[in-house]
């Protein structure tokens, strides 16, 4: 690996990077636009930009449709005071933003975004930053990481508020990730056939998918590991850490200017980093339909869909549109179901769901086990 | 060894290396960002007021940092205990099949395991520690 090498490899990290700051700040639109459709409210509509909200018919729909609003929300957040109260524990109340911000950045260099066959050579290839055997792993360990930010930024702060959202969250995130990681195990068995090399990895997940998905053969560990994604992320009906109900702005609300727009930017991040892993995992990535992938179309077609630059756009293109399903969906979830109160989240997490996982795990590997000594 | 050999990287390392490069740039975003969002945001006079913790305008009482329940704690070491079981599962999820197809037994250990995993969640609920509505 030489300079050359070396720079590209910083380039494509920063598209990515683009890439996911952009989903997430038309997430941040999505949400207010969404809910406002379920509330039979209009949402943003007046911000406008000059040239591009001039054009005639075009420039006032997308106004309408407020597709300017994530411009003016990061300006306001580069532009408004940078508040330190004095009473914080500064080093810690700086820090715990940016450990918000970077975990979900680095846990997108293991996600897979499509497969394409090379024109030239016939090999196969993924688009994906770092392909390693750990992938799973490492999304788990380092999005882990994210507690730190909370329990940090409420630690910090030294105020009540922020206080008890921070104890409250962490005690929740760790709750739940028992079973998100038990839930994933039986996928995981499944993948590792005998006689291949043992792995996390998310493209060889994606590519044992290529009949079954996983949502068929597996549609508990789906809907735990989803569930569990839920509580990992904060979002409601999960959203202990900052319910705005009985703890004001929980653990940031001591926080202002860009700071505070980490948290907001980190949650989001992890929430489409949570729907791809979800969509890996489950919903067979980027294929088309169980049991069809684009393989199959290109040999009943004849068509090379899934050759060259045409096959890695339809890859990734069902790949990013089953993420922004799910976001749609988590979206859909938060302003349809009411906030649980803390005492059931704990329940939830460790007298159901923590049981469904272990039993979800006992009876695939009883299965597995049959099916194998039946095949062999 | 050149100025050019310095720059390379083993295979192995070179498939992490992405990895290393994403920590990198975001850090730096983030460094940026806030440099920026402090250079360029709105000064305003420093006051008392601004120095309060935030609780809604009602004058702060007592400790910032309170005594807060026990079940946090137990709940936390619950994590660690449960935690470090499934690290374990993971190693055998990976062999699993190999092992059974080789006729190694691997099912019965780890469901014994896991019975003791359940043994103890099941004591843990019957003693009360997950209970948080009391």
């Amino acid at each position: 690996m030489n300079a050359t090498d070396i720079l590209i490899r910083f380039g494509l990290g920063l598209i990515v990077i683009v890439v996911v700051m952009t989903v997430c700040m038309y997430s941040v639109l999505a949400e207010r636009k969404v809910s406002s459709w379920i509330q039979g409210r209009l949402g943003p509509n007046r911000t406008s930009i000059p040239l591009l909200g001039n054009i005639p018919v075009i420039g006032r729909f997308l106004t309408r449709l407020g597709v300017f609003q994530p411009l003016a929300d990061g300006g306001k957040f580069l532009f408004k005071e940078d508040v330190i109260p004095a009473h914080v524990n500064k080093v810690y109340f700086v820090l715990a933003p940016v450990i918000a911000f970077v975990p979900a950045l680095v846990t997108i260099s293991v996600v897979p975004f499509g497969a394409y066959i090379d024109a030239a050579t016939g090999a196969a290839r993924t688009v994906i930053l770092a392909n390693v055997d750990v992938g799973i792993l490492l999304i788990f360990a380092v999005a882990s990481l994210g507690v730190y930010a909370i329990i940090l930024s409420g630690w910090a702060s030294n105020s009540k508020y922020p206080f008890l959202g921070g104890v409250r969250a962490s005690a929740q995130m760790i709750s739940y990730e028992l079973s998100m990681t038990l839930a994933v195990l039986p996928v995981f068995i499944w993948v590792n056939a005998p006689g291949t090399p043992g792995t996390l990895s998310l493209v060889r997940v994606v590519e044992a998918q290529a009949d079954w998905w996983f949502v068929l053969t597996q549609p508990v560990a789906a809907v735990v590991f989803i569930i569990a994604i839920f509580a990992e992320t904060n979002r409601l009906p999960f959203d202990m850490p900052e319910s705005e109900t009985d703890l004001v702005g929980g653990y940031h609300t001591e926080y202002s200017s860009f700071k505070f727009g980490f948290f907001f930017v980190g949650e989001y991040a992890n929430m489409t980093v949570g729907a791809c892993v979800i969509a890996l995992l489950f919903f067979g990535g980027w294929h088309p339909l169980p049991f069809v992938t684009w393989g199959d179309i290109a040999a009943w077609t004849g068509l090379p869909v899934n050759v060259g630059a045409l096959g890695a756009v339809l890859a990734v293109g069902t790949f990013a549109a089953k993420v922004l399903f799910f976001l749609f969906f988590f979206i859909w979830v938060r302003w349809t179901v009411p906030r649980f109160r803390y005492d059931q989240v704990m329940r939830i997490g460790w007298r159901g769901l923590l049981p469904v996982a272990i039993a979800n795990l006992v009876i695939y590997a009883i299965l597995i086990a049959l099916l194998e000594r039946a095949g062999a | 060894m050149g100025g050019e050999n310095r720059l390379i990287l083993r295979m192995p390392d070179a498939e992490y290396f992405p990895i290393l490069v994403q920590v990198i740039l975001g850090v730096s975003l983030a460094a940026v960002i806030l440099t920026a969002s402090h250079l360029l945001g709105q000064r305003a006079q420093k006051n008392r007021i601004k120095d309060t913790a935030y609780e809604c305008g009602i004058p702060s009482e007592g400790q910032p940092r309170t005594r807060f329940s026990v079940k946090f704690y137990v709940t936390a070491m619950l994590f660690i205990l449960f935690d470090i079981e499934v690290v374990f599962l993971i190693p055998w999820s990976l062999s699993f099949r190999d092992f059974v197809s080789a006729g190694i037994p691997i099912l019965l250990p780890g469901l014994f395991f896991l019975g003791v995993l359940v043994l103890g969640l099941f004591y843990e609920v019957r003693k009360g520690s997950l209970d948080w509505e009391k």
